[in-house]
């Protein structure tokens, strides 16, 4: 029973992301029948299998809603934005009574006021009826009025093989066309080859059909109904005197519509995600292991480009795409996560008294499960940030020529390996002189620092720096962006800002597509060996080649076309070594961050760039300053992921010496 | 322990004992996961000093700790000799490197003593109580104080 009432669940959050999918359709466009249908379809499903499990809120609510819907679906009442909203909230309503079901709460939770809204849809209908006034008779959309009964019909029906592989039996079709009226059915033997010709494999059969009958043409498509896509199918209108009354209707023109709109449904098994998980860590490991042979296989004498080679080679590729395909099973569409956003799109709205709608783009882009699952939070915190600080009020909005309702965009989008996240408001822009005074105030900046516009808004992510004077019921509880940040850093992503002020603010986060692999720099230094993801790489040099000069004690500055950049010894700043005092055959890394900090880090040796399995030390440890997570190389040693973002910051590598990295000195 | 309910030999525990230095030591068995030799450990920075570094146990990442040090008995060189607990608590998969292990032993959770508070130090907080066998006291390590870094997230 558990094992039924937990597929149902499952079951609900695909219903309701093709309620809400319905419902962004019918925002864009109020007379979307066929929204109207799939949104009445989904809540009619959830209402049936709660009714089956006796969620009783569930069931009361849904009916409701279905009632309403099919006011709309009927044409009784007519959907504007005040209906869309409505439903918005239904919606909204619905997700939580499931929530609640979920949990085990059967009862409680309901929203009187929106029921008796809802209510109140149905209602006017029932009230036109009884009054009888003005009645008009609905035309049916099965049934579509022709312009005149036509006389008869000449049909022109060509199966294809996949109508007889479907099980379908022209016969049968053209039986039940005979009870619409006389008919004269003429079969079309021109492309049936001669017998020396052999079997012909595809259907060579067509019939030319005279229909004397005044009947519709959709009772005409309705025969042929299950057929459709399977056949080529002509109807042609015609009156007595045999003339055509219209231009023939194909079914091919018929359906182009539906086949573009419409993504073949794909096939899909549910798998629990424990195996799935499991399964990734066998290949990871395979991937070591393969990594190990190739080690082992240089230290013994094998003939170059001769078997064994090719093999390894072959071995090598499979492995990296069995890699690439394992986890490509966890990755999921951002849909659901962006429809979860545009709940808070509109929550945030009504309470900060604001208008807004939310915009999505590129919500079928894929990314790994747990990242997804892991970006509700700072998504949702950066959302009610663009619509509590970035959207101005309608009034505002008005003064200053924009459209009253403020728009916040979401994409998604692929590139270059990684997933990029866009959130644009078309606000008010960052106020930088008011972003720099607030920081100023509270200590973060000096009084004379000169600051670029980027890193003034940059500041925004800094611990403890909230615009808000007010502590509002939305934001400003002073760990804003900060937050966000730096879950989105724990993600391996970055996260910039870009705003013009009065036209808007775009928060921009790039993600790995996976948190199982990265591309890294394999380096040595202080007799560890450590690895350096390449996102935030962005040059290596050696350092007797390079403009390095010494600047106070120790200290060394890297002096580069577009400014100097300080240089420091990576296993220092993780606390292996005391830094040389002088850098000869040492290899430098430059380094960028999130902020657009640049740094050099030298190291003793640079191995090779490499895809690293990445292996989380929080498990079974904890979080270590300035080390993002750590990896087994090839020989089965462990080396130490650094994250260069971090280390770039001077309080961690400030850390460094605090924690009194004596002790580690080898 | 409410020791009366339990009959005598009805509840028995299974301990893993192992020595430090002079002193004898003993894990619950259900906390054991495996044992294995020694390997050369990749080194954690700004980690406490007991933590040796992390080490490879078929994938999957673990950090190990000198058991002596952390019991303020002294750094352990460790050779290839030396044998590393793997235990299992919490949800947390950790190493301590001792120097051999000796036993496995039955004994029922009455037997139990509460360690009297002598030693102070470092001991004192890691030691859950003591058993008496054959003229020798086992202290039983309480792997929550003695590892700080389980389950809090926090080190010392």
């Amino acid at each position: 029973m558990s094992a039924l009432l937990d597929g149902f669940f499952e079951e609900c959050g695909e219903l309701l992301e093709s309620v809400f999918e319905g419902l962004s359709a019918l925002e864009a466009d109020g007379g979307d029948q066929e929204a109207v249908n799939a949104v009445f379809r989904a809540v009619h499903s959830i209402k049936g299998g709660a009714g089956a499990f006796g969620l009783e809120a569930l069931v009361a609510f849904s009916h409701v809603l279905e009632n309403a819907l099919d006011a709309f679906r009927s044409g009784a009442a007519q959907i504007g934005s005040k209906e869309v909203q409505l439903l918005y909230e239904a919606g909204d309503h619905l997700s939580d009574l499931v929530e609640r079901a979920a949990r085990g709460q059967v009862s409680g939770g309901e929203m009187p006021d929106l029921h008796r809204a809802l209510e109140g849809i149905c209602g006017a209908v029932d009230q036109e009826e009884d009054a009888g006034l003005d009645f008009q008779p609905l035309t049916l959309d099965i049934l579509p009025l022709e312009p005149e009964p036509a006389a008869g019909f000449d049909i022109v029906f060509r199966p294809h093989a996949t109508l007889f592989e479907n099980g379908h039996e022209p016969a049968l079709m053209l039986r039940e066309l005979g009870e619409l009226g006389a008919i004269d059915v003429v079969a079309d033997l021109s492309a049936l080859p001669t017998l020396d010709a052999g079997l012909a494999k595809t259907p060579v059969l067509g019939w030319q059909i005279g229909l004397e009958s005044d009947c519709h043409r959709a009772q005409i498509a309705e025969v042929f109904e299950f057929a459709e896509g399977l056949c080529d199918l002509e109807i042609i209108a015609r009156d007595a005197e045999g003339l055509k009354v219209e231009d023939p209707v194909t079914q091919s023109d018929i359906d182009r519509p539906e086949v573009v709109e419409r993504a073949p449904a794909r096939e899909t098994i549910r798998v629990d995600l424990a195996r799935v998980d499991r399964l990734i860590n066998i290949v990871g490991e395979l991937v070591i292991s393969e990594a190990m042979l190739r080690q082992a296989m240089t230290e013994i004498p094998v003939a170059k480009y001769g078997p064994i080679e090719a093999a390894m080679g072959q071995f090598r590729q499979l492995s990296g795409q069995l890699q690439e395909s394992v986890l490509a099973i966890r990755a999921q569409p951002v849909k659901g996560l962006f429809q979860r956003m545009s709940r808070i799109v509109r929550e945030a709205a009504r309470e900060a008294g604001k208008e807004a709608r939310l915009v999505t783009h590129g919500s079928a882009t894929e990314v790994d499960r747990t990242v997804v699952e892991r970006l509700v939070d700072p998504l949702t915190h950066m959302i009610r940030n663009a619509v509590d600080h970035g959207l101005e009020d309608s009034d505002r909005r008005q003064a200053s020529g924009k459209a009253s309702t403020g728009t916040v965009t979401l994409s998604a989008v692929h590139r270059s390996g990684r997933v990029v996240i866009e959130l644009q408001d078309d606000g008010g822009g960052i106020d930088r002189e008011r972003v720099r005074q607030i920081a100023i105030d509270k200590g973060l900046v000096g009084e004379s620092d000169e600051l670029s516009d980027a890193e003034i808004d940059n500041l925004l992510f800094r611990p403890g720096f909230s615009t808000r004077s007010e502590v509002s019921n939305l934001s400003g509880r002073g760990v804003g962006m900060d937050v966000v940040k730096s879950e989105i850093q724990a993600l391996g992503g970055r996260v910039s800002i870009h705003s013009e002020f009065g036209v808007g603010t775009t928060v921009t986060i790039s993600l790995p597509l996976t948190l199982a692999v990265m591309e890294g720099m394999v380096v040595e230094t202080a007799g560890e060996i450590l690895v350096v993801p390449t996102t935030a790489l962005r040059e290596t040099f050696k350092a007797s080649n390079a403009p390095l000069h010494a600047l106070g004690a120790g200290g060394h500055v890297l002096n580069r076309r577009d400014g100097l950049v300080p240089v420091f010894d990576l296993g220092s700043a993780l606390g292996f070594r005391t830094a040389p005092g002088e850098y000869g055959d040492h290899s430098l890394l430059l380094v960028e961050t999130e902020a657009g900090r640049r740094v050099a880090f030298a190291v003793d040796r640079i191995r090779d760039q490499r895809e690293v399995v990445i292996k989380g030390l929080q498990q079974n440890y904890q979080e270590i300053p300035g080390v993002a997570a750590a990896t087994i190389l090839g020989d089965g040693r462990i080396a130490l992921i650094v994250d260069a973002d971090q280390l770039a910051e001077p309080a961690v590598r400030g850390g460094a010496e605090l924690y009194g990295g004596a002790g580690y000195v080898q | 322990m409410s020791s009366n309910a339990v009959a005598k030999g009805e509840h028995q525990l299974e301990i893993v004992s192992f020595s430090i230095g002079s002193q004898a030591f003993c894990l619950e068995i259900s906390h054991v996961l495996e044992i294995r030799g020694w390997t050369p450990t990749t080194v954690l920075p700004h980690a406490p000093d007991y933590v040796k570094g992390l080490m490879n146990l078929r994938g999957t990442v673990l950090p190990v700790v000198d058991l002596s040090l952390r019991l303020g008995l002294g750094v352990t060189e460790p050779s290839a000799r030396h044998v590393v607990i793997i235990v299992f608590t919490n949800g947390q998969t950790v190493g301590l490197l001792v120097e051999a292990v000796s036993d496995i032993l039955t004994v029922s959770p009455e037997e139990m003593m509460a360690a009297p508070d002598v030693s102070g130090g470092e001991l004192a907080g890691c030691i859950r109580g003591v058993f008496a066998r054959d003229d020798e006291l086992m202290r039983a390590i309480d792997l929550k104080t003695t590892l700080p870094f389980l389950a809090t997230g926090e080190a010392g």
